[in-house]
C-alpha cells in the first residue's frame, strides 16, 4: 500500500519540464584550427561560380507565390452585377485607414448589385494599405480579393489612391455591364448561393432600355 | 645600363608624359577595380552587381563620380575649414605619389626615347613609398578630427593607431628584402628577383607583408577606421560630395598602390612568370606592363576576396594581432634572415647553414608546442557542481548537473 502510494506520488523530471531542455554540457574547444578557418575562403570563392539567386527583375519577372497579397480587386457576379454590397466592414477592418467606401441604395432604374445596396465610392489609398488581407477576411460577399499584381509604384500621390474603376475586375464572357435589373426570378440570396450563372437576354434590353 | 641610369637620360617633356600616363592610369584604375570589386564581391554573394550602365556595369563607377560631384558641398559649422579642406587632398595626393618609384615595365621605346615605365628611380625608392603612404594617413587623421564630431575623430584615432602599428610590421616584413637584394631601390629589386621570386625565398616576410597592407589600407576585414557598424562612416562621415569622392579615390589608388609595391618587392615586378620569360620580349618589351598588372589584379582580386570572406575584427584583437604576433614574428625572422645571410657572405659551409636553420625550425616547433599546450591548459574549466533548480534552465558549459533532492518526495 505505501509502496503503491509513493508510485503514484513522485513527479518525474520530464513531469517537471526539465526534459524540456537538454542539459548538455557544451565543449568550448576555443578558436578552430587555422587550415579549417581558412575553409572559408573556399566558401566564397565556390559561390562565385554558382548561379545568382537574384533575379534581373524589370527584364525578368518571376511569378509570385499564388497567395500573395497584391494590388485588390472589387468582383462581380456570372452576371456582371457587382458584389460590392456598400457595408463599409472593409474599411472599418483596415488597420491603416486605407479604405473609403460610399454606399447608396440600389433602385429599380438603377441597380448596380444585388440587394439593397452598393458601394458608390471605393478608394484604396495605396499609400497607406500594407497588404495585409484583413479586409479580405472582412467583406461578406466575396467582393473584395486581392490579386497578385505588385507593380504599384507610381510618382504622385494622387495616382496611388485607386477609385472603383481602376479596382473592378474586368467583364467577362457572360457578364453585363451594370446598371441592369437582377436575374428575372433570382433575389439577392439566390445570387449568394452562386444560383446566377450568367445573364438574361430581357436583362440585357433592360439595361439598354435605361441607356436610351 | 641600370633602370636608374636609363630614367636619369629622360628629357623633361617625356617626364611630364610620363607622371601624366601614371595619374590617368591610376585614376582608370580606380575605376575598374571599383567596378570590378562590386561585381566580385556580388558574385561571391550570389549577386549579380553593377550591370545596368554600360555594357556589364562598366561605367558604372563613373557615374557614381558625376553623381558625387553633382551634390551639394557640405562643410560642418562645427569643422575647422581649412583642414577639413585640405584633409582629403592630402590623402589623395600622397596615394598618387607613391606611384611614381613603381616600375611597372622594363625597359621600353616611348616617343622614339629608351626608357622604362617608372617616373623615377630612387636609390632610398621603398623607403619613399613607406613615407609617402604614411603622409596619407595625416589625410585621414586631420579629416577625422577637423570634422568637430565625434565619430570621425573615433575613426581618425583608430586609422592612426592601425597604421602606425602595422607600418612597424610592414617595414620590418621589407627588411629581409632589403637584406637579400642588398638595395632599397624599386628596379634593383626587381633585377634581384630575376631568378627567385622574394615570395618564394621570403616566404614569411611575405606573409607579413600581405598581411599589413591590408591594415595599412584601412580594408575589411581592418577597415576599423570606417566601421558602418560602429562609427557610421568613420573619418569621411561628414564629408560629400567631391571631397568624399576624393577619399573614395584615395582609398582604391591606396590599395593599387599597395599591390603594385608587393608585386615589385616579392613578385618579381614586371617580369613574367617562371618558364614564360621570352614573352618579356613581346611588343619591344612593352609587354611587361601586362605581366605587371596581371599581378596587381591578382594582389587586387586578394583584397577583395578578404573583403568578401572576413568579418571585421575586433579592436582589441586587431591591435593584440598587430603588436602580439606580426611584430614579434618579423623581428624573429629578421633575425634568421640576417644570420643566414651574413653565414653566406662569410662563405660558411653549408652544413653550417643547414644545422642553423634547422635549429630555428626546431626552437620554434619548440615554442609552438609549448605555447599550445599552456593554451589548452588554459581553457580547461574546472569542474564544477550546481544544483540543478526544478525549472528548465539552459545548460552551463563545463559542468555536470546534480540531481536534487525532490523536494515533494
Amino acid at each position: 500500500m505505501v509502496e503503491h502510494m509513493s508510485n503514484e506520488v513522485e513527479p518525474s523530471r520530464r513531469d517537471l519540464g526539465l526534459e524540456a531542455v537538454e542539459s548538455v554540457a557544451v565543449v568550448n574547444d576555443g578558436p578552430a584550427p587555422f587550415a579549417k578557418q581558412l575553409l572559408g575562403f573556399w566558401v566564397t570563392f565556390r559561390t562565385m561560380f554558382k548561379k545568382v539567386n537574384t533575379v534581373s527583375y524589370p527584364e525578368v519577372k518571376e511569378p509570385t507565390a499564388p497567395r500573395f497579397h497584391g494590388r485588390h480587386q472589387l468582383n462581380r457576379h456570372p452576371d456582371g452585377l457587382e458584389k460590392c454590397i456598400g457595408c463599409e466592414l472593409c474599411a472599418w477592418a483596415c488597420p491603416a485607414d486605407a479604405i473609403l467606401v460610399e454606399g447608396d441604395a440600389n433602385t429599380d432604374e438603377h441597380r448596380m448589385s444585388p440587394g439593397e445596396r452598393y458601394g458608390k465610392v471605393y478608394q484604396i489609398n495605396y499609400l497607406r494599405c500594407v497588404f495585409c488581407g484583413l479586409c479580405i477576411e472582412a467583406c461578406p460577399t466575396r467582393a473584395l480579393t486581392m490579386t497578385n499584381e505588385y507593380e504599384l509604384a507610381d510618382d504622385s500621390r494622387a495616382k496611388l489612391i485607386f477609385e472603383k474603376e481602376d479596382l473592378l475586375a474586368p467583364l467577362r464572357a457572360g457578364m453585363l455591364m451594370p446598371p441592369h435589373p437582377m436575374y428575372p426570378g433570382m433575389d439577392d440570396s439566390n445570387y449568394y448561393k452562386g444560383d446566377v450563372l450568367g445573364f438574361h437576354p430581357s436583362q440585357e434590353t433592360s439595361s439598354e432600355v435605361k441607356h436610351d | 645600363m641600370t633602370t636608374a641610369e636609363l630614367l636619369g637620360q629622360d628629357p623633361g617633356w617625356l617626364i611630364a608624359v610620363k607622371g601624366l600616363l601614371v595619374f590617368v592610369l591610376c585614376v582608370l584604375l580606380t575605376l575598374m577595380s571599383v567596378w570590378g570589386e562590386r561585381r566580385i564581391v556580388a558574385r561571391m554573394q550570389m549577386r549579380l552587381g553593377p550591370n545596368r550602365v554600360g555594357p556589364f556595369g562598366l561605367v558604372q563607377a563613373l557615374a557614381d563620380g558625376v553623381k558625387l560631384a553633382l551634390k551639394e558641398d557640405l562643410i560642418p559649422a562645427a569643422a575647422d575649414k581649412i583642414v577639413f579642406v585640405i584633409a582629403p587632398i592630402i590623402s589623395t595626393t600622397a596615394c598618387f605619389m607613391a606611384f611614381a618609384v613603381i616600375p611597372m615595365s622594363g625597359p621600353v621605346t616611348l616617343f622614339g626615347h629608351k626608357t622604362a615605365m617608372q617616373l623615377t628611380d630612387l636609390p632610398v625608392g621603398v623607403l619613399y613609398v613607406l613615407a609617402i603612404a604614411s603622409i596619407g594617413v595625416y589625410g585621414i587623421v586631420l579629416a577625422g578630427w577637423s570634422s568637430g564630431s565625434t565619430y570621425p575623430l573615433l575613426g581618425g584615432l583608430r586609422s592612426s593607431a592601425q597604421v602606425i602599428s602595422y607600418e612597424v610590421a610592414m617595414g620590418l616584413s621589407l627588411v629581409a628584402v632589403f637584406i637579400y637584394s642588398g638595395s632599397m631601390s624599386t628596379s634593383d629589386i626587381v633585377a634581384a628577383q630575376q631568378k627567385w621570386w622574394f615570395a618564394v625565398v621570403l616566404f614569411p616576410s611575405f606573409v607579413i607583408y600581405a598581411i599589413s597592407m591590408v591594415g595599412e589600407t584601412n580594408r575589411a576585414p581592418f577597415d576599423l577606421a570606417e566601421a558602418e557598424g560602429e562609427l557610421v562612416g568613420g573619418f569621411h562621415t561628414e564629408y560629400s560630395s567631391l571631397k568624399f569622392a576624393l577619399f573614395f579615390l584615395a582609398e582604391y589608388v591606396n590599395i593599387v598602390a599597395v599591390s603594385a609595391l608587393a608585386t615589385t618587392l616579392f613578385l618579381g615586378g614586371y617580369h613574367a612568370l617562371p618558364g614564360l620569360g621570352f614573352t618579356e620580349q613581346w611588343l619591344g618589351g612593352w609587354f611587361t606592363i601586362v605581366w605587371f598588372f596581371t599581378k596587381v589584379i591578382f594582389f587586387f582580386f586578394i583584397f577583395v576576396w578578404l573583403r568578401g570572406t572576413l568579418p571585421r575584427m575586433r579592436y582589441d584583437q586587431f591591435m593584440k594581432f598587430g603588436w602580439k604576433v606580426l611584430i614579434p614574428v618579423s623581428l624573429f625572422w629578421i633575425m634568421v634572415v640576417a644570420s643566414l645571410r651574413v653565414m653566406s657572405l662569410h662563405g660558411a659551409p653549408r652544413l653550417t647553414v643547414l644545422a642553423f636553420s634547422s635549429g630555428v625550425v626546431l626552437i620554434v616547433l619548440g615554442i609552438n608546442i609549448a605555447f599550445d599546450s599552456a593554451k589548452k591548459r588554459a581553457r580547461e574549466v574546472p569542474e564544477s557542481n550546481f544544483a540543478a533548480p526544478t525549472f528548465a534552465v539552459p545548460s552551463i558549459p563545463g559542468a555536470s548537473i546534480v540531481e536534487l533532492e525532490n523536494p515533494r518526495g
